[in-house]
């Protein structure tokens, strides 16, 4: 890896694709420069299921050639993106995950797949996860965990670890993720970037394997706000093809954050998610970042949201019978695995052995208890009642934003934990989630960006900003300017102090070795 | 505590269509009963007087012109099934022998 390509991984998407539209830089040059980036890191940090590198610069190949002809192109062509494998790719393996999809190649392009060519984006590979979203750590992955850029021995976050360490290691500026549960935010806070859960409907579901319909949602994953923005403007709109697309006309998020300002923005802190059970070092720096959006005018105040505490609860409820739903389409018929047991049997036989082959732990937990929620005799008390508190969580926030424009919390409740430290008890993990499951239980967006290193690990934390639902822009206008406010304070960005992933590399480059 | 039993776990495991392990039925039952304890919690604030929310941002009557879309085409969509016929998905035996 040259010192030119060095420099060129470090660039934000914004940055890059200024120099993209100047000619200073080709986009084959940015692709190759990210490949590289990928080949010298990706060993360690497992972000990545499948690149494809012929493909990617190919496709900058082809950009390059449209701009060189004077064609008007989007802003971001030529930027490479790392794609979430939950997002089906009719030219990329398709997993989610999971060894039942190995090597399934989708006869179709997502959404946000066909958007994200139209403007000229580069798929750089797919990312790793935890199996069909399912966990906080991507240790649920058929195909090994990721690991956390700034230290290898902790959990990227899930189920979008995959995406979250690709930008913070500088393997991509961007990428895709989703968020059933706060699988974009939480894996943002423990990797020091940024994620964006979009409102419900706001950005096309068509084409991502879905966990729970309900909850879903794709979103963009990035180092800074503004690419975050950017790519929500590519990736967001109404859809035909998914009936629960919104069909309203939204705002540039990107303008949103050119534009960001805190004056006058009143600000709740929800009480619920601010003491028990959260680490000091995230409490220390969260209420930092309170201090200096009231220091530039933003007034805090204190709401209460009680029915928060039933939050897990109903979303462990919710989530699993929609899951157990979902996954009844992994038949061994379609696509995918097909085992069949020892002495031949019925097309129910060879399923049953399939699926228990095909799926991990995690899956066949949920399914299992998914089941269950849904099973007569017990769905009153269970699914029942948590779709009752689901209707609660809502009129809280209802409440709330009432005399509020925007909430905040700490993203999660801990820094980023040693990969192993939860085995055997899933309830444990499934705790790591209590900050971002209500925006999805409500389908408000919510946002997490980075507020500093936690003083006992010296890992990063998130805060998190939540809006009402059509709301998105506030989330950036806040989130933009937060990150502004703490940059001037900081000197620098946060992500510029994670550790060198392959030291030696520059050494290398500058004596004219690589 | 919950009283989920290994048969339960066991049944659930058939209606899932998932032949699960003995292990895995043991393990699952207390993992289950310890889960649903916790999640139990819901019937606290459940009440009656409470409607239910199936949808974050209900729409209702999404409906599209009813005028053919593109489409798979059969090669497209059988590109990715375990076995095939060049037109169907092929299965094994649907009836076991005892029906």
């Amino acid at each position: 890896m040259s010192h030119h390509e060095h420099e060129i991984v470090r660039l934000s998407a914004a940055a890059l694709a200024e120099k993209l539209g100047s000619g200073e830089i080709t986009s084959q040059e940015a692709t190759r420069a990210h490949l590289d980036r990928i080949a010298a890191v990706d060993g360690d940090v497992h972000a990545f299921l499948h690149t494809n590198a012929e493909l990617s610069l190919a496709t900058a190949a082809a950009i390059d050639e449209r701009r060189a002809n004077g064609e008007q192109l989007h802003p971001l062509a030529g930027v490479p993106i790392a794609v979430k494998d939950v997002i089906v790719t009719n030219d990329m393996p398709t997993t989610s995950g999971s060894k039942i999809l190995e090597g399934w190649l989708p006869p179709y392009d997502a959404t946000v797949m066909v958007k994200l060519r139209a403007a000229g984006l580069v798929p750089i590979g797919k990312t790793n996860m935890d199996e069909f979203a399912m966990g906080s750590s991507t240790e649920h992955s058929a195909y090994g965990p990721t690991h956390n850029p700034w230290d290898l021995e902790r959990i990227p976050g899930g189920s979008g670890g995959g995406s979250a360490a690709a930008v913070a290691a500088f393997e991509a500026p961007l990428a895709l993720g989703s968020d059933t549960g706060g699988s974009i935010r939480q894996p943002a806070h423990v990797t020091g970037t940024v994620g964006v859960k979009p409102t419900y409907g706001g950005v096309s579901r068509y084409g991502a394997i879905a966990l729970a319909s309900s909850l879903d949602q794709i979103g963009p994953v990035s180092r800074t706000v503004l690419d975050s923005a950017l790519l929500h403007d590519v990736i967001g709109g109404h859809d035909p093809r998914d009936s629960t697309s919104l069909t309203d006309s939204w705002p540039s998020m990107a303008d949103a954050v050119r534009g960001a300002d805190v004056a006058g923005l009143k600000i709740g802190v929800i009480r619920e998610l601010d003491g028990d059970g959260f680490q000091p070092g995230v409490l220390a720096r969260f209420r930092e970042a309170l201090d200096l959006l009231a220091a530039n005018g933003a007034e805090i105040v204190e709401v209460s949201l009680p029915s928060l505490q039933y939050a897990i609860a109903a979303y462990y409820l919710i989530m699993p019978a929609e899951a157990s739903s979902n996954l009844a389409k992994f038949d061994s018929v379609r696509f995918g695995l097909r085992v069949n047991p020892p002495g031949g049997g019925t097309v129910e036989d060879v399923m049953s052995a399939t699926r228990e082959k095909g799926f991990g732990a995690e899956a066949k937990r949920r399914i299992i208890l998914g089941t269950y929620a849904l099973s007569a005799g017990y769905y009153d008390a269970y699914y029942g009642s948590a779709q009752k508190v689901r209707t609660l969580v809502q009129r809280d926030f209802a409440a709330a934003f009432a005399g509020v424009d925007v909430l905040v919390s700490p993203t999660a409740p801990t820094t980023a934990f040693k990969l192993g430290q939860n085995d055997g008890d899933p309830m444990a993990m499934y705790l790591n989630d209590i900050a971002t499951i209500p925006a999805n239980l409500a389908g408000i967006p919510g946002i997490s960006l980075p507020v500093g290193l936690a003083a006992e690990d010296g890992l990063p934390v998130g805060i998190q900003f939540l809006a009402p639902a059509r709301e998105d822009a506030r989330l950036y206008r806040v989130g933009g300017a937060l990150e502004r406010l703490l940059e001037e304070r900081w000197g620098h960005t946060l992500i510029s102090q994670a550790p060198d992933l392959a030291p030696g590399e520059m050494t290398a480059a500058q004596e004219g070795a690589v | 505590m919950s009283e989920i039993t290994q048969e339960q776990v066991a049944h659930l495991a058939s209606l899932a269509r998932i032949a699960l392990t003995p292990q895995e039925i043991e393990s699952l039952t207390t993992e289950l009963s310890s889960i649903v304890d916790n999640v139990a919690t819901v019937a606290e604030v459940a009440t009656a007087d409470v409607p239910a929310t199936s949808h974050p941002i209900p729409l209702q009557n999404v409906y599209r012109a009813d005028v053919p879309g593109t489409t798979l085409t059969p090669e497209q969509a059988l590109a990715g099934a375990p076995d095939h016929d060049g037109s169907r998905f092929r299965v094994t035996a649907i009836l076991g022998e005892e029906q």
